[in-house]
């Protein structure tokens, strides 16, 4: 049993210090086992009353904090009946009175027997405004104790100790609520900083040298808008589809949708072309992106054969033609990918053999024409960087329509499911990893 | 003097050229000279996902890489006005027959158009 001196101000003195029972009601009823059971209750008035008492307890509640204030004025401490020398702790919110009171407990329980000599006190304490709680120096008088008592002490002892329990669970319960509220509200705050930031096109992670590089360009700008809108419009489409599946509506219907879904896809290409053509770096660093989507990023978006691959278990049924035109396009797809990666790895160490290139260096020669061509040189280079990602969506825009030729409408408007839920995870995963808390 | 058309081309329309004959008839020779034939140039970095692609698949292309070719301008420049593309390479013709740039030979291989024309050129085995 913790002392209410432990506690943080208790926020509601009228509900957890209600005396009540002892002083109104205790002292009327019979001032033995019932009141020593609501000594009980001082810390969780709403437990474990005897229900006699537990109605008091309500009405007396507000009563009880008017009493309590200025607590040991006009306590009529005694009236608390209790027990000399149980030291209750009571009115914990009272500071001054906080050292007064020891820890109820063993004692208080111990002192079960008392009661009936501890009334004989309250009423000759009538009179007395200023003992027992106040002071604290609730003295037993006697300690006889007979074996039946012993045992009503234990019973009450663990009632007390339970209530204790369950409202430092509440307790703790109450402040983890509130630290999740509070996260979701931080989480919220991010999400918006980082869609605000991004469309600023700065730089969120890192501090680079090139701070000045690193603002965005009108291109990377319009392109993070159109994105934005075409990410929201994409959701909203596919909440459509999910509802018509999951409200069985026709093929017909659903082909529409499906189709719809499609030729929306089509426009985030037309899109991503536009944006290529202004700023193709932009495009292949993937800031327009989460930072999970970026991270598994292939040549400026998504990878088609993983995209088959999550689909693999969810597409079943399939005919068996099906299932041979799906292994199909997942090959096909795979060795494009890998046809395209080899390009850009020669790209690479094309441009390192050109800027490495020694009469690039500051020799003695100082040949700025040499200079000058290798530079053009890699500028050409880097150009190609538009084609392969050209390429790139290219291949991630037709392994989608051959998806959508070789499966039955309803298949693809599963698939498409599949597809936009394993995006809107990634993403999501993004933002928990973005408000997680650090250590 | 007029450019004869020759059937190679199938539903392409060849420009009309005069005194160009020698290059376009140079590529229809190089280019059913063998089942799969790329023109590239060395330096670049598209040929070199076209020819990785290709040998991905187990097919062995006869690759020409035009800079290293005496008459390669003017073989780009009929590759150019063939496709009409801004970019004469990689271009691809299999068994003699033009099947396009980079754009087409991905879309063929995706839409699973490419490898029935390479078996039936003789350039894959099953």
């Amino acid at each position: 049993m913790q002392s209410f001196k432990a506690l943080a101000p208790p926020p509601t003195n009228s509900d957890m210090y209600c005396h009540s029972p002892f002083y109104l009601r205790g002292y009327d009823s019979a001032r033995n086992q019932t009141r020593f059971a609501d000594i009980g209750e001082l810390e969780q008035p709403a437990v474990g009353f005897h229900q006699d008492d537990a109605v008091d307890l309500s009405r007396s509640s507000i009563y009880n904090n008017l009493q309590f204030g200025g607590l040991g004025e006009n306590i009529g401490s005694d009236e608390m009946m209790l027990p000399k020398g149980a030291g209750m702790v009571v009115g914990g919110g009272s500071s001054g009175n906080n050292g007064n009171f020891e820890n109820w407990g063993d004692s208080g329980m111990g002192e079960h027997s008392q009661q009936t000599d501890t009334s004989t006190d309250v009423d000759t304490d009538d009179r007395n405004q200023s003992h027992g709680v106040q002071h604290g120096a609730l003295v037993v008088d006697s300690m006889d104790q007979s074996k039946g008592r012993m045992g009503d002490q234990k019973a009450l002892r663990r009632l007390a100790q339970n209530r204790e329990a369950a409202r430092k669970s509440r307790l703790r319960k109450k402040a983890y609520v509130q630290q999740l509220e509070h996260s979701r509200m931080k989480l919220t705050q991010l999400e918006q900083e980082l869609q605000r930031a991004r469309q600023q096109g700065i730089f969120i992670t890192g501090v680079s040298g090139d701070q000045s590089l690193s603002i965005g360009t009108n291109g990377a700008l319009a392109f993070d808008m159109d994105y934005a809108r075409w990410l929201e419009e994409h959701q909203r489409l596919i909440n459509d589809l999910r509802l018509a599946v999951n409200s069985h509506v026709g093929d017909n219907e659903l082909r529409v949708l499906v189709d719809g879904v499609m030729s929306h896809y089509d426009e985030i290409f037309r899109l991503k072309g536009i944006g290529a053509k202004s700023d193709v770096f932009h495009l292949l660093s993937g800031m327009w992106k989460t930072p999970t989507e970026r991270c598994f990023m292939w040549l400026g978006g998504f990878r088609s054969s993983e995209l088959l691959k999550i689909l693999e278990n969810q597409l079943e049924p399939l005919t068996d033609q099906q299932l041979m035109g799906i292994c199909n396009l997942q090959q096909s797809s795979q060795q494009a990918e890998d046809a395209l990666s080899q390009g850009m790895e020669a790209l690479q160490q094309s441009l390192v053999e050109t800027l490495s290139s020694n009469c690039l260096g500051p020799t003695g020669s100082g040949n700025v024409a040499d200079y000058m061509g290798q530079m053009a040189i890699a500028m050409g280079k880097l150009a190609t960087l538009e084609n392969f990602l050209h390429q790139a969506d290219l291949l991630r825009q037709q392994t989608l329509q051959q998806m959508h030729r070789i499966l039955t409408t309803r298949q693809a408007a599963r698939a498409l499911l599949v597809i936009s839920d394993y995006m809107t995870r990634l993403r999501a995963l993004s933002s928990l990893w973005l408000a997680r808390p650090k250590d | 003097m007029y450019y004869q058309t020759e059937p190679w081309a199938g539903s392409y329309n060849l420009p009309t050229m005069t005194n160009m004959g020698d290059p376009l008839q140079r590529i229809e020779r190089m280019a059913s000279g063998n089942a799969v034939v790329i023109f590239s140039v060395s330096t670049c970095c598209m040929c070199h996902a076209i020819k990785r692609l290709f040998c991905g698949m187990g097919v062995n292309p006869t690759v020409y890489e035009l800079d290293e070719d005496s008459h390669g301008n003017d073989l780009e420049k009929a590759l150019m006005s063939l496709l009409g593309a801004s970019s004469a390479v990689p271009v691809v013709f299999i068994g003699g027959k033009l099947v396009g740039a980079m754009d087409r030979v991905m879309a063929s291989h995706i839409n699973g158009s490419l490898v029935p024309l390479l078996k039936e050129a003789g350039a894959l085995w099953l």
